[in-house]
């Protein structure tokens, strides 16, 4: 508890962010936040930018490479209650996308970053087909566009110092699986809206 | 300590009257007035009170009032940054403009370093910024973007420290026999003045503009200034020092007069520069840059320019050495 507030706090603070919800408010139905992918903080800072009730509820993806490397990853993480997911060894039997609805089950929401990893700079890269198998298996979860703006100058890549600059996060209106979209076109449409959010005033 | 209870019920007596005429008239809208122009000045008395608020505590702690203002300080710049491109390149040299050279300049200022806080940012940290921005090894538009991180740390840190550094400001009161060293008090009175005349001249300017205004300054920065408001606004403002004049440490009654000019022009030419680089950044206000985070660049613009000018005008009519 007191560690979650700390480490939120201080990830607040560090980012200055201020957080707006366009066309969509907090709530606990379940849902897949997805965002784009700059910092190692982004993950903190969706998650802290959430309403305390609807944070219990949801549980970020982060990668098992980094965020299981050394005792202190491990504990944040396990304060974040994040399920680390294995990039590297993706087995067949085991895919990431059954593991993450597993372990959700019937009331969390999750936080994904579908890029992959981060990016450099301000660009927004590919989607990885992850999101689209999970709206397949589970139509009816909402799935919300999240941008962050400016965390890639408070902490960019190869970089383990941040600068303390203001960044914004925006919520926007949920998403779904069309019937019969194709894997590319709906992979699209979830990254234009991400993109989108960038321009909202 | 008469006097600083006085000033105390004056304030308070007339924030309160103004912030109730705007609550009783903002309920009223059959009287048909210009319901954005009422929200800014409710705006503004909001903005009033939390520097009175600010100024109370300076009558209790120096201490505090200098990590207040550090911490204004380090809000503005942060705006100020995040409003200006930066690099890739420049990330180093930002985190220890923001994380060392902004805290350390509050941090001598409380200790009253007067040799040390007066160059320490325009030598040492604009030094050092070019210097590191070179070793990243990014040399496209170089000049500019030094001159970006050096301006935000001038205006934002340096200048605004000067106005907690009055509270530290050792000066003589009274002459002959009855000659003798300045009070923390006199001190608060002193950065109370300065405060006050700045915020005073501001709306004297605004005033003046909106009731005589007929030549803009310069319309393509900022279209509200105009010639009639800054000699108008300035020469309120100077009228405003003289009645003031109880309050300050300065001996001659024109010094108050003089030094509230000063803040008034100066004051003038910080709203300026910033019109000018929100200008050219496309932006209103920089509150508006970030919902939720409040703009404080924008409330204290006037404030940065005229502090460093005030002390040292002040320093030196005083007889500081």
């Amino acid at each position: 508890m007191l560690t979650e507030f700390i480490l939120t706090s201080l990830a607040r603070f560090l980012s200055g962010a201020s957080v707006r919800w366009i066309d969509c408010q907090p709530d606990t139905c379940q849902r897949v936040y997805f965002a784009n992918h700059t910092s190692h903080l982004d993950m903190i800072l969706i998650w802290s930018a959430l309403p305390a009730n609807v944070r219990k509820l949801t549980r970020p993806v982060a990668a098992k490479d980094y965020w299981d490397r050394g005792p202190l990853r491990r504990y944040m993480a396990k304060t974040y209650n994040a399920m680390l997911v294995d990039r590297k060894e993706i087995k067949v039997h085991q895919s990431p996308v059954d593991m993450m609805l597993r372990e959700v089950g019937a009331t969390d929401s999750m936080i994904i970053f579908p890029e992959g990893g981060r990016q450099a700079g301000e660009t927004v890269g590919e989607f990885k087909s992850g999101l689209y198998y999970l709206a397949k298996k589970r139509p009816e979860l909402e799935l919300v566009p999240v941008y962050i703006d400016n965390m890639n100058r408070v902490l960019p890549r190869g970089e383990f110092l941040p600068v303390p600059l203001l960044s914004c996060i925006t919520f926007g209106p949920p998403m779904w699986l069309e019937a019969g979209e194709s894997k590319n076109d709906f992979l699209t449409r979830a990254r234009d809206a991400v993109l989108r959010l960038k321009e909202v005033e | 300590m008469l006097r600083d209870w006085l000033l105390v019920t004056v304030v308070v007596a007339l924030l309160g009257t103004a912030t109730a005429v705007g609550q009783i008239v903002q309920r009223q809208p059959h009287l048909g007035l210009n319901a954005a122009a009422l929200a800014t000045f409710n705006r503004r008395v909001r903005v009033w009170w939390i520097f009175y608020a600010l100024l109370l505590v300076a009558f209790f702690s120096p201490t505090l009032t200098v990590a207040i203002f550090g911490l204004m300080s380090f809000e503005a710049l942060r705006e100020f940054i995040t409003l200006t491109p930066t690099r890739r390149a420049d990330h180093r040299a930002l985190f220890w403009t923001l994380v060392f050279f902004t805290p350390f300049q509050y941090i001598i200022v409380g200790y009253n370093y007067y040799e040390l806080f007066s160059i320490f940012i325009p030598v040492y940290a604009f030094l050092f910024i070019p210097a590191r921005v070179a070793i990243a090894g990014d040399y496209k538009r170089f000049l500019e973007r030094v001159a970006k991180i050096q301006s935000g740390l001038l205006i934002c840190v340096y200048c605004l420290s000067f106005a907690p550094a009055l509270l530290y400001l050792n000066f003589q009161l009274g002459d002959g026999v009855d000659r003798h060293a300045a009070s923390p008090n006199d001190k608060a009175r002193l950065l109370f003045f300065f405060i006050t005349m700045a915020l005073l001249s501001e709306a004297f300017q605004f005033i003046w503009s909106q009731l005589y205004g007929r030549h803009v300054i310069s319309p393509t920065i900022n279209a509200a200034r105009t010639w009639e408001g800054l000699v108008g606004g300035s020469a309120s403002t100077a009228l405003a020092g003289m009645l003031l004049h109880w309050a300050t440490p300065y001996p001659l009654l024109w010094q108050s007069a003089f030094m509230a000019m000063v803040i008034a022009i100066m004051g003038f030419a910080g709203a300026m520069t910033m019109s000018a680089i929100k200008r050219d950044r496309g932006v209103r206000d920089y509150g508006t840059l970030v919902e939720g985070h409040g703009g404080v660049l924008d409330r204290i613009d006037a404030i940065c320019f005229a502090a460093p000018v005030f002390y040292h005008i002040t320093r030196h009519l005083l007889g500081v050495g």
